[in-house]
C-alpha cells in the first residue's frame, strides 16, 4: 500500500515534457501571427513601393488619366473608374440573380433533389478557374454576344453608355463575366443566410394568412438581410480584385470613354498588363495603383465583416 | 366571394405565380454558365488531349503548324503548388490550432481571426505584387528573380486563410468531452491536440486543405509576374530558381495569342485542369455527404 502511494506520487510530468508543450503552444503562437505579419507586410511594403509615384503625383494619380511612361506622366483615372463600374454593374445584376436563385433553393417549388442539384452546380461554378473563364470569354462568349452589342449600340446609341462601336473586347463583355464569377459568392451566402432563418417565422405568417411571396418579401428577406448584404460586399471586394478572366476580355485601353461598349481597364487588368515590362517610376505608380486596389478592398471587406457581427441574425 | 377554395385570379395568387416563376428564371439561369462552360472544355479541349501533349514541351508561337505539349506548365503547376502547400499547410494549421484551442477568445484571437478574414479578400494580385517587390526585384533567393518558388510564395499567402479558417472550424467541432477525457488521465495539451483533436477533426480539415490547393491551383494573377512562364522542360532541383510555366499562365498566354495551334494548346490545358479541380471538389463533396450520413455523435 506504502509503495503504491509512492509510485503514484512519482508520476510528476518530467520537465522537459512542459518545455516541449511550452514549445509547442508557442509555436502556434508565432504561426498564427504569421497572419498579421503578412497582412501588414503587404500593406506596408505594396506602400513604400509606391511612395516615390505618390510623392510626385499626389492625389492628381487618382482623377487624371495620362498614362504615358514616355513623357513619365501618369494618372489611374481610367483603371479605377473603370474597376468601380464593372464591379457595381456587375453586382447590380447579379443581386437579383443570385437572391432569385438563392430563394428558389430554399423554398420548395421543387423536389429536394433537384434544388440540391441546382446548389451544387452553383457552387461548382465558383471553383472553375477565373483564366479558364477568360479563355471561354474570348472564343464563346464574345460572339455569341457580338449581334446583340450591335443592335444594343443601333437603337440605343444615343444612351452614352452604348454610344459607341461595339469592340471586339470590351467592358460591357467584362461585366458578363463578372456575373458569372459573382453568382456562386452572392448565392451560397444569400442560401445560407435564407436557411438560417427560423422556420416559426415563416409559419407565423403562413398562420396570419400571408400568401407564400408575401412571406418571403416582408418576414424571410427582411430577416435574412444582412447576412445578403455581407455576401453582396463579399463579391463587391471579389468583382474589384478580380484579374485574369477581366483582364482576357475587358480590352486593355487607357483612352477613358463612357461606352461600355469600348474597350476599358481595371487597377487589376492593368497590373496584370503591365506590371512585367514596367522600370523605373512607371512600377512606381503600378504600385501606386495595387495600393489603391487594395485599399478600396480592405474597406469593402471590414465592411462587411463589421456589418456581419453588427446585424447577425438574433433569434 | 369569400369562399375557401383557391381563386386563381385574386391578384395574391397571380402574385405568387409570377414571382415563382421568376425565382425558377434566376435559377435556370444561374446554372447555364457551368453547363456551357464545361461542355466547351470537354468538347474543345478534349479534342487536343494525346500523348504527346503530356510529354512535349510547347513550341514558341509563331509556329503555326504544331503547338507542342504542355509538359513544363503541368511540372510546373505540380511543383508550385507543392511548394505552396508546403509553406501554407504548417503555418495554417499549426495557427489554426492556436485559435481553435488555446486562445480563450481574447482580444488577440479576435484580431487574428479578423486577420484572417480580410487577408481571405485581399486581391489575388496584390499577392503577386507584394511577392515581386519582397522576392522578385530584390533578388533575395540566390540572386534569381522570377521563379517557380517566388511563385510557390505567391500561392501560399492566397491558401493560407483558407487553411487556418478549415483547421479553426474542424478543431471547434470537436466536443470538449474528448478534451476534458484526454486531459483528464494526464495527458499534456500538446498530446492531446496532436493525439486526440486533430485526428478527430482530421477529415474535415483535410477536406477544406484539399479545396484550397484545387483553388490555389488554378490561380493565375499571383504567378504572371513571380513564376512568369518556360517552355522549357524542368530537369533539376536548380530549375525551381529559375522561371516556371504552369497551366494557368500557359493558358492565359496562349488564349491571347493570334495563333490557332497556341490557341488550341490553352484548350487542351483548361480541360486538364478544370477536369482535376471539378473531380476534387465532386469527390469532397460526396465524401462530406456521406460522413454526414455516418456521423456518431
Amino acid at each position: 500500500m506504502e509503495e503504491k502511494l509512492i509510485l503514484f506520487k512519482n508520476r510528476k510530468r518530467f520537465g522537459i515534457e512542459k518545455n516541449i508543450d511550452i514549445i509547442f503552444k508557442n509555436t502556434t503562437l508565432v504561426l498564427s501571427s504569421l497572419v498579421a505579419v503578412v497582412l501588414f507586410g503587404i500593406i506596408l511594403v505594396v506602400f513604400i513601393q509606391s511612395f516615390e509615384s505618390f510623392s510626385r503625383y499626389g492625389l492628381n494619380f487618382l482623377v487624371t488619366s495620362e498614362w504615358n511612361p514616355v513623357k513619365d506622366e501618369y494618372g489611374a483615372f481610367t483603371a479605377i473608374y473603370g474597376t468601380l463600374v464593372t464591379s457595381l454593374l456587375s453586382l447590380l445584376i447579379t443581386i437579383p440573380l443570385g437572391v432569385g436563385t438563392a430563394i428558389f433553393i430554399t423554398e420548395d417549388f421543387v423536389p429536394k433533389f433537384i434544388r440540391e442539384i441546382v446548389g451544387s452546380f452553383v457552387e461548382l461554378l465558383a471553383a472553375i478557374p477565373s483564366v479558364v473563364l477568360g479563355l471561354w470569354a474570348i472564343f464563346v462568349m464574345e460572339p455569341f454576344f457580338r449581334d446583340f452589342f450591335a443592335f444594343l449600340h443601333n437603337f440605343f446609341g444615343w444612351i452614352p453608355l452604348f454610344g459607341s462601336e461595339p469592340a471586339g473586347r470590351n467592358s460591357l463583355l467584362a461585366i458578363i463575366i463578372l456575373v458569372v464569377m459573382l453568382l456562386p459568392i452572392v448565392t451560397s451566402i444569400a442560401r445560407d443566410s435564407l436557411n438560417q432563418v427560423p422556420k416559426k417565422l415563416r409559419n407565423a405568417a403562413y398562420g396570419i394568412g400571408a400568401s407564400r411571396w408575401k412571406t418571403i418579401f416582408s418576414v424571410i428577406l427582411p430577416a435574412a438581410l444582412s447576412g445578403i448584404m455581407a455576401g453582396v460586399l463579399l463579391a463587391l471586394g471579389r468583382a474589384m480584385g478580380e484579374t485574369m478572366a477581366v483582364t482576357m476580355i475587358i480590352g486593355n485601353s487607357n483612352a477613358f470613354s463612357w461606352s461600355l461598349l469600348s474597350p476599358g481597364y481595371t487597377i487589376s487588368s492593368m497590373l496584370a498588363n503591365q506590371f512585367g515590362e514596367a522600370d523605373g517610376s512607371q512600377v512606381s505608380s503600378l504600385f501606386y495603383a495595387a495600393f489603391v486596389l487594395m485599399i478600396l478592398s480592405l474597406v469593402v471587406n471590414i465592411f462587411a465583416q463589421w456589418l456581419v457581427k453588427k446585424f447577425s441574425l438574433k433569434y | 366571394m369569400n369562399s375557401l377554395y383557391y381563386q386563381k385570379k385574386l391578384s395574391r395568387n397571380v402574385g405568387d405565380k409570377f414571382f415563382t416563376s421568376l425565382s425558377v428564371f434566376c435559377a435556370f439561369i444561374a446554372i447555364l454558365p457551368l453547363i456551357f462552360v464545361v461542355t466547351y472544355i470537354l468538347i474543345k479541349g478534349g479534342a487536343q488531349i494525346n500523348s504527346d501533349l503530356f510529354t512535349l514541351e510547347p513550341n514558341p508561337p509563331g509556329d503555326d503548324l504544331d503547338a507542342g505539349g504542355i509538359n513544363p506548365a503541368l511540372i510546373g503547376t505540380l511543383i508550385i503548388t507543392t511548394i505552396a502547400s508546403i509553406i501554407a499547410i504548417p503555418v495554417g494549421v499549426g495557427g489554426g490550432i492556436y485559435l481553435a484551442e488555446y486562445s480563450k477568445g481574447g482580444p488577440f484571437s479576435k484580431f487574428i481571426r479578423f486577420g484572417v478574414n480580410v487577408l481571405a479578400g485581399v486581391p489575388s494580385i496584390i499577392a503577386g505584387v507584394f511577392i515581386y517587390a519582397l522576392i522578385v526585384s530584390t533578388k533575395i533567393l540566390f540572386g534569381s528573380m522570377y521563379s517557380g518558388f517566388a511563385g510557390g510564395m505567391a500561392l501560399s499567402i492566397l491558401m493560407l486563410p483558407t487553411v487556418i479558417k478549415t483547421t479553426d472550424e474542424g478543431l471547434k467541432l470537436v466536443p470538449n468531452e474528448l478534451r476534458y477525457a484526454s486531459l483528464g488521465i494526464g495527458a499534456s495539451m500538446y498530446t492531446t491536440i496532436l493525439k486526440i483533436t486533430l485526428p478527430s477533426a482530421f477529415r474535415s480539415i483535410a477536406t477544406g486543405v484539399v479545396l484550397g490547393i484545387a483553388r490555389a491551383a488554378g490561380e493565375t494573377a499571383p504567378l504572371i509576374f513571380t513564376a512568369l512562364f518556360s517552355y522549357y522542360y524542368i530537369v533539376g532541383f536548380e530549375d525551381l530558381f529559375y522561371e516556371m510555366g504552369s497551366l494557368a499562365v500557359l493558358i492565359y498566354n496562349f488564349a491571347l495569342e493570334p495563333y490557332d495551334a497556341q490557341n488550341k494548346l490553352a484548350w487542351a490545358a483548361s480541360f486538364i485542369l478544370v477536369i482535376s479541380i471539378l473531380s476534387v471538389n465532386i469527390f469532397s463533396r460526396i465524401l462530406a455527404a456521406f460522413t454526414e450520413k455516418t456521423k456518431r455523435v
